[in-house]
């Protein structure tokens, strides 16, 4: 078998593993034998099962999962669309203002919005915001091409990060009642994810991920430069467009659910290229299975490692994450030794 | 490059005028002061009181006090040295007739407060160095942090009472508090063992028995389900939705109603929390999340409100 098939095994195999595991572990103990015979009847509740052990089952930690795969796989693929068309081996999902411009979304949501409506008013706000930070930061930047339109299009998303910000804490500092709210928010909140959540980003990740699968053979030819992708014909301004519309739908959709989870649109996408070569033709894909199953095992951890208190998801992200890296990168030394 | 760089500096402007804009609304001129009341022949000024930035002498008795705690402009309020506030900061909704400004406790502006000419600064966090910039403009500074426990809590109105000239009222009001207290504990009595989730946002942060407010709800003998997170969590866990369904507590206390807009309603439409029997039952108790997050004199109404709906679950459980 290929290496790229291999790593493509392991990637299913790891996802599925990761989705039981999220199914099974969590602060209430549900009897395994009952959760796999619930799973594949799907859905009838074995004799030894109570009520609400489904509805925590079906309600809670089914959809949790789900999210969080939803939210690690668009993370990781947007992650790593960034560092193809930017060339950047630090480009993460949040490089154009995205974030920037949820957190604003979100905070003008919380301030001035219904506050019985927040449930459904911030994840929009935040999506839109997220959407327009970019959109702001790509048409600032285009207005130098050439050469420098790369540099440019990552010095406008800084630009933007930045004065979206101090909008924001500006709005936040107007409204202090506010901070708390917001700041959970952007923190990352899995804890309340629910069906609601899976169909607000399903359409989006879906879109923005099968868009990104599509183009993924052309991120190999843009990865190398502007002049040699035109020079096959390729028309590069075009196609960096698509994929930072798509990147960033994935983005916000991941944002609007989860908030901000820091870390893994770098680091997974590196972690697969360790595992299966450099090609997009399979960091792509693997970025996608990896980044879910990575997100679905973390938050397994933000779940019980203090139950039944629950750990901010994208402290454990970094907490665990940077090691784990650390670890790969090693070894890839070792092999390529 | 142009036209981008002229807008974002026409921004940047903008931004500039209206922060200059702001400035000057919130700087009153400082203005003869409101009526001074006599003080009350108990305290002779000067006198020296126990703040949380330890003892602090107050030379005569203040006639323009800022408040920038919503706590203490309550306990200023009861103890009857209202006329003598000149301002409270943006969080302080209470009594009505609190002067309330924009003068932030979170982000203090020396300046503005300053700018009210005030002789007493009450506060509750000390955000950078607040207390001794106020001192180096000769401003007397006493910081009441938020309480651990009630006798904390009582003794904070007990210090404002000397430090405003209201010693009299402020013993009267805490011995009257004090009292209260102890009937509504021994009401609740037969309520005790009932259990109970106290809800801080809808992201299900929840109190321990460690805090202030979880505090109260162990007076009245209740269970709370945040108290199987161990220690470490700083008295402030964010409990996880499966363990609150598993827990199924018999009482739901909202302390976001304000700030999230939770009702029984929502908390009834959430995911898994349909079944539970507080909220089959009408055991989802609104609170007022002001009320569930000082320490001032109303904690005795949240007191009374944690004890009716315990005896209620009893009397119904019974």
């Amino acid at each position: 078998m290929s290496v790229r098939g291999r790593a493509s095994l392991i990637g299913v195999v790891v996802l599925l593993t990761a989705v039981i595991a999220g199914l099974l572990i969590g602060p209430v103990r549900i009897a395994a034998a009952d959760v796999l015979r619930w799973l594949v009847t799907f859905g009838d509740r074995p004799p030894g099962m109570s009520e609400q052990q489904e509805a925590i089952l079906f309600e809670l930690r089914l959809p949790r999962v789900i999210v969080a795969g939803l939210v690690g796989a668009s993370l990781a693929a947007s992650g790593a669309a960034y560092q193809a068309v930017f060339r950047n081996p630090l480009a993460d999902p949040y490089l154009l203002g995205a974030a920037a411009g949820a957190g604003l979304g979100a905070t003008i949501a919380v301030s001035y919005g219904p506050s019985d409506a927040f449930d459904l008013t911030v994840p929009v706000a935040a999506f839109i915001g997220a959407l327009a930070g970019v959109g702001l930061a790509y048409a600032l930047g285009r207005s130098s091409l050439g050469g420098r339109a790369v540099t440019s299009l990552v010095l406008a998303g800084v630009a933007v990060a930045s004065f979206l910000t101090a909008i924001q804490t500006f709005l936040q500092q107007q409204r202090s009642e506010t901070l708390r709210q917001v700041y959970t928010w952007i923190l990352g909140r899995l804890g309340t994810a629910g069906w609601d959540d899976v169909r607000l980003a399903l359409p989006s990740v879906v879109l923005a991920v099968a868009t990104l699968w599509a183009v993924r053979r052309l991120l190999d030819v843009i990865e190398v430069g502007d002049l040699e992708a035109e020079s096959l014909g390729l028309n590069v301004p075009r196609l960096r467009l698509l994929v930072v519309i798509a990147a960033s739908l994935a983005t916000a959709a991941a944002v609007s659910v989860a908030g901000l989870i820091g870390f893994v649109g770098i680091i997974v996408p590196h972690a697969v290229r360790m595992l299966g070569g450099g090609s997009y033709r399979s960091v792509l894909p693997l970025s996608v299975l990896f980044g879910a199953s990575f997100l679905i095992l973390v938050d397994i951890l933000a779940r019980t490692v203090a139950a039944p208190a629950e750990i901010p998801i994208g402290v454990i992200t970094a907490l665990i994450g940077a090691p784990f890296f650390a670890a790969v990168l090693r070894r890839s030394g070792r092999a390529a030794a | 490059m142009g036209r981008p760089r002229s807008i974002l500096l026409a921004l940047a402007l903008a931004l500039l005028l209206a922060a200059c804009g702001a400035d000057a609304e919130s700087t009153p001129a400082t203005g003869p002061t409101g009526s001074t009341s006599e003080p009350s022949p108990t305290v002779v000024f000067p006198v020296t009181v126990e703040g949380s930035n330890g003892s602090v002498t107050i030379e005569e008795q203040p006639t323009r006090i800022v408040s920038l705690s919503p706590t203490a402009t309550e306990d200023l309020f009861a103890i009857g040295a209202g006329e003598q506030v000149v301002a409270v900061d943006d969080q302080s909704n209470f009594p009505a007739e609190a002067p309330t400004t924009e003068l932030s406790g979170f982000e203090p502006n020396i300046e503005a407060i300053a700018g009210y000419g005030p002789d007493l600064v009450v506060y509750a966090t000390e955000v950078g160095d607040l207390g001794t910039s106020l001192e180096g403009l000769g401003i007397t500074a006493l910081q009441l942090d938020a309480a651990a426990t009630l006798d904390e809590a009582f003794g904070q109105i007990t210090q404002l009472g000397l430090a405003t000239g209201h010693a009299d009222a402020a013993n009267a009001l805490v011995e009257e508090l004090r009292a209260a207290v102890g009937e509504i504990v021994a009401s609740a009595e037969p309520a005790s063992g009932v259990s109970f989730y106290h809800e801080l946002d809808d992201t299900f942060y929840s109190v321990t028995s460690e805090t202030f407010i979880g505090q109260l709800y162990a007076m009245l003998g209740l269970e709370n389900i945040a108290d199987a997170v161990g220690e470490g969590s700083g008295g402030y866990p964010q409990l996880s939705a499966e363990y609150i369904i598993q827990a199924d507590p018999d009482l739901i206390f909202l302390a976001d109603t304000k700030c999230c807009g939770q009702s029984a309603q929502t908390v009834a439409e959430r995911p898994g929390w349909g079944r539970l029997a507080a909220v089959s039952g009408g055991g989802v108790v609104p609170l007022d999340d002001d009320v569930a997050s000082r320490w001032g004199p109303r904690v005795l109404e949240l007191l009374q409100q944690i004890a009716d709906a315990a005896i209620a679950t009893e009397a119904t459980a019974a």
